[in-house]
């Protein structure tokens, strides 16, 4: 099969990778981003976005998503369906491998693949997911319309979400490991004064049990207290795991956890390879800093083609 | 670009469809569900290239609370395959093609 050559390719079409997009069209590169479902990315799993600025009355994650793609297709920005398997970064022409079989080649890379819900990984969680087991409160909110769900989580996803999830539970429990909320003070606030939701402190969930479906979780105090909880459902919202499997990490100096670190201007320690949004390493995973980084990253493409 | 090979089934004629000894894969869905659009391409593409061999449907859980009730299904996007009337197996979440063409092909 022959290899399409584009001078710059973008992995990934959610905030950084659709802002990646609209600068690159607009720059008239020749450019290509590639991504495996809809555009939009983690914004889609997101009911309401009241920090991302130009939007006062707030927007949803799905419109957002739309306005982003829209806009960079203003542009003509050019993408295609599909999924990167694997990728050669060796030499100065990178080589990308898709699912299903082609290949493609750039002279600069911008990866936004992003990243993915984290699982718990206790007993129950794989065997219920989708029988009550739930990782996008957006989605699911509306099967436990009059019942009783809990959150696990304590960051913005989990509080925002819990409070949405009130519009069709009767009750939502939020387990939290600490005693208090990471989440921005403001949502914080909305969840403390929230009657429908009540906080269970200092504990994890450490099984899921049931039939068919959920019916009660297994909780552990930080003191060693066991204890469990009637419940028909839980949402897992502890943070975000890489979408890494096509990235060669070694090569990339990947962290820890998987992410891949970057300079100020989102260059990777290989030449000609960026790195915007989740799938960077670093402390903020907002869409406001995403996007920014998806512009940065095709300025720092710029450059590099600039010298090439 | 939406594929016209992939057909909205309702809770009025779900019974008579699934009932055929082509395969059928029912995705599950909503229109204020995120992940179910990211799938939404997937979908699409997998009705072109089964098409003959396995029928792609999708019912909207708005519309038809029947059925999804019937299955248990308490999260979407979902897709459940369906031989002879009979269920197969199903998938929950945003799956990405590989696992859709694997779910598949344990009915063809």
């Amino acid at each position: 099969m022959a290899t399409t050559h584009h001078k710059l390719i973008i992995l990934g079409g959610g905030p950084a990778g659709l802002t990646a997009g609209l600068y690159a069209a607009r720059a008239r590169m020749d450019h290509l981003l590639i991504e495996k479902g809809a555009e939009g990315g983690q914004i889609l799993l997101t009911d309401w976005i009241d920090n991302y600025p130009g939007f006062p009355d707030g927007i949803s994650g799905f419109d957002l998503a739309e306005k982003m793609t829209a806009q960079a297709k203003r542009f003509e920005m050019k993408s295609m369906f599909g999924n990167v398997v694997s990728m050669d970064l060796s030499s100065p022409i990178k080589l990308l491998e898709l699912e299903d079989g082609a290949t493609l080649s750039c002279d600069t890379l911008i990866i936004c693949s992003g990243a993915h819900p984290r699982p718990l990984g206790i007993p129950g969680e794989k065997e219920f997911t989708g029988k009550g087991v739930s990782y996008c409160a957006t989605c699911d909110a509306p099967f436990y319309r009059n019942q009783h769900v809990a959150v696990v989580g304590g960051g913005n996803t989990a509080v925002q979400e819990a409070a949405h999830l009130t519009k069709f539970a009767d009750k939502v429990t939020l387990i939290h490991r600490r005693d208090e909320l990471r989440a921005d003070k403001i949502l914080q606030e909305r969840a403390f004064a929230n009657p429908k939701v009540d906080f269970i402190w200092n504990t994890i969930a450490t099984a899921i049990e049931g039939k068919d479906g959920v019916e009660r979780l297994q909780l552990q105090g930080t003191d060693g207290n066991k204890s469990s909880l009637k419940v028909d459902g839980v949402f897992i919202l502890i943070g975000v795991l890489p979408n890494n499997k096509m990235l060669p990490l070694d090569v990339l100096n990947a962290d820890e956890e998987g992410f891949i670190p970057t300079d100020l201007e989102t260059r990777t320690v290989v030449k000609g390879v960026m790195a915007a949004g989740d799938i960077r390493s670093k402390e903020v995973r907002q869409v406001i800093n995403a996007a920014g980084e998806g512009a940065t990253a095709v300025l720092a493409a710029e450059q590099y083609l600039s010298n090439l | 670009m939406a594929s016209d090979k992939v057909k909205e089934v309702s809770d009025a004629d779900f019974d008579s469809v699934i009932g055929s000894d082509t395969p059928c894969l029912v995705d599950f869905w909503a229109p204020w569900c995120g992940p179910c659009k990211a799938i939404g391409p997937v979908v699409e593409a997998l009705a072109e290239e089964y098409d003959g061999k396995a029928t792609i449907l999708k019912m909207n859980v708005d519309d038809n609370p029947s059925t999804p009730g019937k299955f248990g299904i308490r999260a979407i996007p979902t897709l459940i395959l369906f031989k002879s009337g009979e269920k197969v197996d199903q998938v929950t979440g945003a799956v990405g093609k590989a696992q859709l063409v694997e779910l598949i092909e344990k009915a063809l």
